[in-house]
């Protein structure tokens, strides 16, 4: 069974709006390049030496993976191929595939099967979607509603981010788009008070799911994080268990400050899940294997478009099956 | 970070020592921790091996002065040379000799081209002109709208067509603006991703349509390794004429801004430092190499520091500093003050070294208003002479500021030996850093 039919098997499980091609078209760009770069220093014949192996690292390093886990990375390919005896370079390729596989396998994103389904006795859902300025959280909800909604659903948006100018009608779009509610209030606004209205609209009209937007917002800011702190503990007095989901939204282009952006934002609010973004662009997102690696959060959606169905289910052997598969892209062809 | 990688540097060149020149054999550990701290700060691979190259070579030979630590002359020397590949004068923006000047803006999506776009817009106004902002896309929900709400905010027009298409919006603009006297047309695009095709060919259009003066490749500052392949893209498609940072108020280390440089070649003309209207800044070089390297931006703060102190103001400090009169209620001066420069985080952040020191410890804002409250709570005269501070005063105050004994006792402690220190403190020193005297923060703003 090739890669990818693994890949489509897994996702097959999913709600039907996941769309497996633009997964594959979108991690093309990175992967062609990864493998690619790999393949031209892991050719037949070649030993397996230290040059080659700080060769590989590198190629790790410019997928943003970082050079703390790229070094653990190297480390457990070190120790395969002295226990396996592998002796050629280009059995390599496989072998380093499957150490990244275990080294994020283990993570909770592993079982990140059941999506979209709620606990209906213990409704409403709350979803609380956070993260830095610009990384895509309000079509990430859109695209979330837009799903809860398919698979049966009902979903309210709160729109928690009264700061950004147009914040209110760009939720607005998505909100219409997915064919869903949304409460809101205008700009300037308390974002606690938007998220307590909201929820408390969605226990009286006993609404599945509740996702709260929030103004993007750097991480360094101490008035801020606390604002998100806020939010939370707001929700609370509605329901104690509110938020039930914390996903921090990070953006598949930034670079090392990802890490750093899952510690400070966890310490307010207690991050259950990740979602990467734009994987559709050229930039690797390796950054997200350092955070499963380093944190062990697990990554649960990630964004491979700005259309509605551009939301795919996390899946780290898919992913970095998706990673290594090699496929020609179109841009390849051309520029030969 | 800094004192990170000067340890590092310091303990990779200990072999120098007793020798006189800086050899290949002894600069190599040295150089590597330079390439590692260049790849933590998201330096491109490619560009942090051709940079070490470059100061390896720089390095050899390098006389070893008896009383400066070699580690020292590595960095100044890293510096320096970042310094000179960052562009080492700060490059202005270009103004067409004929009015209306026409400033275009692109890049990926979210990385902040239309808060840029109304930023640059205000600060231009601010300067006299009349510029006009363009809203060119009409593809992500609301764009116009924010554009719209932006310019309003800074009482600017917008330029904005219904059902018409980005390349039909700006040329369009530019008539209204030759016809209005808008003397700056600055046009925000959507933005796209480098291998979307149609949409990198829909802004070339644009471009060959409007012959911008200027096309800024608008930039996040926390963009990791792929920061080269879009900049180039950009670059190539649009010859772009300048590069603008994003979200430098963040804590990245802002590494792309060395690869970008090295890709373009083109300047970095602005940096945006946070969400609001003012918070664009023009870029220097020498700050962000300080960054790269986890030196903090004490120009930065220094310079937040002089802009809002009052020169008289900081003359009477001294004065008192000086003769050791230095009261409760010059410290609550003093730390409204130091408010006003932003948050307390943001500022110990850009001290060299405060970054490492700071590391898992929680600054809160809050830790202020608690000894403000507390100060507030005195009399004038308690705040003036601190003397007078008894127990039952003490009580009073604990009371009245919502805080306990114990908070008092140590807030009356450290103020004590504050004056302390202030009096074996050489006048010069804190005065030369600040512009005045700013007194060293007490450790209980630390919690
Ligand atoms: N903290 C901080 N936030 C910024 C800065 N510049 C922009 N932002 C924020 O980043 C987010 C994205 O900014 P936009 O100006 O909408 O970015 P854009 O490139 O126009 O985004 P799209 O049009 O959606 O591609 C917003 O939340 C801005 O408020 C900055 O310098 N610092
Ligand atoms: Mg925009």
């Amino acid at each position: 069974m090739g890669l990818f039919d693994k890949l489509k098997k897994k996702l097959s499980n999913v709600v039907e709006a996941v769309s497996f091609e633009r997964l594959s078209d979108g991690l093309a760009k990175t992967r062609t390049s990864l493998v690619s770069k790999l393949k031209t220093v892991l050719f037949a014949g070649r030993k397996i030496d230290a040059t080659l192996l700080r060769e590989i690292e590198e190629i790790l390093i410019t997928s943003d993976i970082g050079v703390t886990t790229s070094e653990k990375i190297i480390s457990r390919l070190r120790d395969r191929v002295k226990r396996d005896g592998i002796e050629s370079a280009d059995q390599v390729i496989n072998v380093l595939q499957e150490e990244i596989v275990a080294l994020i396998g283990t993570s909770p994103s592993a079982h990140n099967d059941s999506i979209f389904a709620v606990d209906a006795e213990n409704g409403p859902h709350v979803i609380m979607v956070i993260g830095v300025n610009g990384v895509g959280k309000t079509t990430t909800i859109g695209k979330l509603a837009h799903n809860y909604k398919k698979s049966g659903k009902s979903v309210v948006i709160g729109a928690a981010d009264t700061f950004r100018a147009a914040a209110n009608e760009q939720l607005e779009v998505w909100a219409k788009r997915a064919d869903v509610g949304i409460i809101q209030q205008k700009q300037g606004a308390d974002p606690a008070a938007v998220a307590y209205d909201t929820l408390k609209s969605a226990v009286a009209k006993k609404t599945d799911v509740v996702i709260i937007d929030t103004a993007g917002r750097l991480h360094n800011k101490q008035g801020l994080m606390q604002e998100l702190e806020k939010i939370g503990r707001v929700m609370k007095k509605i329901k104690p268990e509110a938020p039930n989901d914390i996903y921090l939204v990070l953006d598949a282009t930034t670079g090392q400050n990802a890490l750093q952006q899952a510690k400070e934002f966890t310490k307010v609010a207690p991050i259950t899940g990740l979602v990467l973004t734009k994987l559709d662009g050229t930039a690797k997102g390796g950054s997200v294997i350092a955070i499963v690696d380093s944190l062990n959060m697990p990554v649960r959606y990630v964004g491979v478009g700005e259309q509605i169905d551009d939301l795919q289910v996390f899946d780290p052997e898919a992913f970095v099956a998706a990673m290594f598969e090699e496929r020609v892209t179109v841009s390849e062809e051309e520029t030969k | 970070m800094f004192e990170n990688l000067s340890d590092k540097l310091e303990s990779a060149l200990k072999r120098l020592k007793g020798q006189n020149k800086i050899s290949e054999e002894n600069v190599s550990e040295a150089l590597e921790e330079v390439r590692q701290a260049l790849l933590d700060a998201d330096v491109n691979l490619n560009v942090a091996k051709q940079f070490v190259e470059s100061v390896r070579e720089k390095s050899l030979g390098i006389e070893v002065k008896a009383n400066v630590l070699p580690g020292q002359l590595m960095i100044k020397l890293i510096h320096d040379e970042l310094v000179l590949l960052m562009g080492s004068k700060k490059a202005d923006l270009i103004i067409a000799p004929q009015a209306p000047t026409v400033i275009m803006v692109a890049g990926l999506q979210g990385s902040g081209k239309t808060t840029f776009c109304a930023k640059l817009a205000y600060m231009l106004k601010k300067k006299g002109k009349q510029p006009l902002l363009v809203a060119c896309d009409i593809y992500r929900p609301a764009a116009i709208d924010q554009l719209r709400t932006l310019a309003e905010s800074i009482s600017l027009p917008v330029f904005s067509k219904a059902d018409a298409k980005p390349l039909e919006i700006a040329t369009e603009a530019l008539v209204y603006a030759r016809k209005f006297g808008r003397d700056i047309v600055i046009v925000d695009t959507a933005g796209r991703l480098t291998i979307d095709e149609e949409m990198m060919k829909e802004v070339a259009d644009i471009k060959a349509a409007i012959k911008p003066n200027e096309i800024l490749f608008v930039c996040d500052a926390m963009t990791g390794q792929d920061a080269v392949n879009t900049a180039q893209a950009f670059n190539d498609l649009l010859e772009l004429t300048g590069v603008v940072l994003t979200k430098l108020d963040g804590d990245t280390r802002g590494g792309a801004a060395l690869s970008i440089k090295h890709v373009t070649g083109k300047p970095i003309k602005f940096v945006g430092t946070g969400e609001k209207m003012d918070a664009l800044e023009p870029f220097y070089p020498e700050r962000i190499a300080s960054r790269i390297l986890g030196m903090g931006d004490i120009v930065t703060l220094v310079e937040k520091a002089q802009s809002q102190i009052d020169e008289k103001e900081a003359a009477r400090l001294e004065e008192k500093l000086k003769k050791n009169q230095f009261t409760f209620a010059d410290f609550l001066d003093q730390m409204k003050l130091i408010k006003k420069m932003g948050s307390l985080r943001d500022l110990l952040g850009m001290i060299p070294g405060m970054d490492k020191a700071l590391k898992g410890v929680q600054i809160d804002d809050k830790a202020f208003s608690k000894v403000e409250a507390m100060v507030l709570s005195m009399t004038l005269e308690e705040r003036n002479s601190p003397k007078l501070l008894n127990g039952s005063r003490r009580k009073r105050i604990a009371a009245g500021s919502g805080s306990s004994i114990q908070d008092v006792n140590r807030l009356i402690k450290q103020f004590e030996d504050m004056q302390k220190m202030m009096k074996n403190m050489s006048k010069g020193k804190m005065a030369n850093m600040f512009g005045g005297g700013m007194p060293q923060l007490p450790t209980g703003f630390r919690n």
